[in-house]
């Protein structure tokens, strides 16, 4: 069976809508957070997947950039739930309400 | 010029003792008091001297231009001419009697301090309209007059009657201000002036310049003066203003405020007498009938201060009448005489209200002329003044009228004859009940005569009274009113007897009707315990007690037809106004509000779902 575009992008597609549900239906910030890198690596997977079958390296040059920056958020971010939860105790969102009116 | 900074002085000093009396001696009542006597009796001492200084007839005007807009300049002056001269001496030499007066009558009172501060107030406010030069000027001071005659009406406003009758004299004399200020704007409008120079001099030149306006302009300024000097139908004010102390009512409501009126007639008279306006023949017959009606009402009255009220009424009636009539001259000099002698008569009431521990029912005195003989030959004087006995002022003073009456309306001649009899008749009747004959309760035998202080002034104003007729006072409004004719220099033995000369119809008949009302008040009254008048007159006497039912009349039309717009303009604010727009706006606000709120319920998740369903709409619509 030939591998094509169609394919990685079903997965891409398949990653992102697992990703979404994940950060819409789970109540704890640490797996929504991953649920949201899940999201991000869809998108990677399609822009290498474009890239590879239109010839393009535009698209791994974008991917490439977006890895170092999600480095980067995903230390800023889990350095926010690790002192949110020093704060609080709890990493649970029904319990962080302080913006509610 | 500099003379002319003393008038300034004179409207100014009662003004600053006012300032300083509310302002800073509001605690020292001797302080108080002699502020503002001291201020009036100054005045009345500079008007003298700036009298000697300047002379009668040297008219002229002495003003600063207060405000311009546009094509409207509005001067602040004041007006020197024989009428506004004499009103002024007229005003601060009877205001100053009544100040003093008021040391004693008021000694006792709380409110002391601010009894002179409002009387000081208003003697301002009074010279302001007898010295304005223009119709703005004048207004602004006759409503100040309004003001301070509230103030003083309600002055014990701890009592109900008092608070009411301030009240009452306040908005019906704003009603007739009402047209007051429209007939101004009407002057405005037709002359692009309010100084009453100019618009002398327009009528003068060209008398039409008022075009189909002119009986509407005349009538509209009359209600000004038919709400000031309480001629009917809004007359009934007066009355009940004799709910402020007595000296109030004297200087107020007997010499100065009710006078204006009249006073402002005689100095837009140019506005009045336009060839085509039918203005003087309504006056005329308005003052007429006023001087009837509370003729009438006066002669069942049994209150002291409600007789002499009545009586101002009836006055004021016959001054309006002369104006009408086209005689300004005896108007004012009526005017005058009218000033002293019944600013007398309430003083005197005064002093027995006073030695009568607030009594003012004249069933319940008798006897008082051996207790409060001062009193009682000063009111004499008072009485014989007002009902014309000669060589008392007002026998003067109401012959000219009379005679003007002769000359111009035989019918209103008739009518003021018959007045002059009633009036004779109820004041004989107040003297018999209340001074002669033996004491009707125990007060009455119990009373004493006033302090001196008290005294006095009614001592004073007798002497005017009794020779204000014969000092020439019509001669000097003669000088104003050239084109009446008033005989100038002539002798003191001439001035005595001038009556009889001039108009001998008139003064016969008047003396005549004299001497009718004396005989019929004798008759019933000389010997009574009880009024005979009832049984006579029945129903009639009834409704003259009850003053023709003119307030029941009022409280059943004017008032409840007004109470009712106001009912339907409050519904209409309430529920059109503030029901449907303005809580309408606010409630739909408010819903749509509580709605969008619904959804924000700060749950991440919620707007993650929310977000990722919209994107998937864009993502449809944009792909689709």
């Amino acid at each position: 069976m030939n591998v094509g575009l169609e394919h990685y992008l079903v997965v891409s597609v398949l990653l992102f809508a697992l990703g979404l549900v994940g950060v819409i239906v789970r109540r704890n910030l640490l797996i929504i957070y991953m649920s949201l890198e899940l999201m991000l690596n869809a998108a990677n997977l399609a822009l290498v997947a474009f890239s590879r079958f239109t010839n393009n390296l535009d698209g791994q040059v974008f991917v490439f950039f977006t890895i170092t920056v999600a480095a980067a958020e995903v230390a800023v971010g889990l350095a926010l739930i690790v002192a949110l939860y020093r704060k609080r105790q709890t990493t649970h969102v029904e319990d962080l309400t302080t913006l509610k009116l | 010029m500099r003379l002319d900074l003393i008038p300034w002085i004179i409207l100014l000093l009662p003004l600053l003792a006012a300032v300083l009396i509310t302002l800073f001696t509001q605690r020292d009542r001797k302080l108080s008091a002699g502020l503002s006597i001291g201020a009036v009796v100054a005045g009345f001492i500079l008007s003298l001297i700036f009298i000697r200084l300047n002379g009668w007839a040297r008219p002229h005007e002495s003003a600063v231009v207060w405000l311009t807009l546009g094509e409207l300049q509005v001067d602040f002056g004041l007006r020197f001419d024989p009428l506004s001269l004499l009103m002024m001496l007229i005003v601060t030499g009877v205001a100053s009697a009544i100040h003093i007066y008021s040391w004693g009558y008021m000694s006792e009172d709380r409110g002391f301090p601010r009894y002179f501060a409002c009387l000081s107030f208003f003697t301002f406010s009074m010279l302001g309209i007898v010295l304005a030069n223009n119709f703005l000027e004048l207004f602004i001071f006759w409503e100040l007059v309004g003001v301070s005659s509230y103030l003083l009406i309600g002055f014990w406003f701890e009592r109900p009657a008092a608070a009411d009758a301030g009240k009452k004299a306040f908005i019906t004399t704003r009603l007739g201000d009402f047209g007051f200020l429209l007939g101004i704007l009407t002057v405005w409008t037709s002359f692009r002036s309010l100084r009453f120079d100019d618009i002398e001099r327009t009528l003068a030149t060209n008398p039409h310049a008022l075009g189909t306006l002119a009986t509407t302009a005349g009538l509209l300024i009359f209600c000004g003066a038919m709400g000031k000097s309480a001629q009917f139908p809004l007359h009934v004010w007066l009355p009940d203003a004799m709910e402020g102390p007595t000296p109030v009512s004297a200087l107020i409501h007997a010499a100065t405020m009710v006078a204006a009126g009249v006073y402002m007639l005689c100095r837009v008279f140019f506005l009045l007498d336009i060839p085509g306006s039918q203005a003087l023949v309504v006056i005329a017959w308005i003052g007429g009938f006023t001087a009837l009606l509370s003729a009438v009402i006066a002669m069942q009255q049994n209150d002291i201060k409600r007789i002499l009220a009545y009586s101002t009424l009836s006055q004021l009636g016959y001054m309006v009448m002369a104006v009408g009539l086209h005689g300004r001259a005896p108007a004012m000099f009526h005017l005058s005489t009218h000033a002293f002698f019944k600013a007398l008569l309430f003083l005197g009431a005064g002093s027995v209200i006073l030695a009568m521990h607030h009594e003012q029912d004249i069933w319940n005195m008798g006897g008082l002329r051996r207790k409060l003989p001062v009193t009682f030959w000063t009111f004499m004087v008072g009485t014989l003044a007002l009902a014309g006995m000669p060589p008392f002022s007002g026998f003067y003073s109401k012959d000219s009228v009379l005679g003007q009456a002769y000359e111009h309306n035989l019918a209103l001649f008739v009518l003021g004859v018959a007045v002059a009899a009633l009036t004779t008749f109820y004041m004989f009747r107040l003297v018999f009940v209340a001074f002669l004959g033996a004491p009707k309760s125990a007060a009455a035998g119990h009373a004493h005569e006033s302090p001196p202080v008290i005294a006095w002034p009614l001592r004073i104003l007798a002497v005017f009274s009794l020779i204000g007729g014969f000092i020439g006072i019509e001669q000097l409004y003669g000088k104003q009113f050239p084109a009446e004719q008033v005989e100038q220099n002539t002798s003191f033995a001439r001035q005595l007897i001038a009556p009889i000369l001039d108009s001998p119809v008139a003064s016969s008949t008047g003396l005549l009707a004299v001497l009718v009302g004396f005989v019929a008040a004798y008759v019933l009254y000389a010997k009574a315990d009880k009024d005979p008048l009832p049984e006579k007159l029945g129903a009639l006497s009834r409704a003259m007690r009850n003053r023709f039912y003119f307030d029941e009349i009022y409280q059943a039309t004017f008032i409840r037809l007004h109470d009712l717009l106001a009912a339907v303009a409050g519904w209409f604010d309430r529920w059109i106004i503030a029901g449907l727009a303005v809580r309408g706006t606010h409630g739909t606000t408010e819903l749509v509000g509580r709605a969008l709120r619904l959804l924000q319920t700060g749950s991440l998740q919620t707007y993650a779902f929310l977000f990722a369903l919209g994107v998937a709409l864009v993502l449809y619509l944009a792909l689709r």
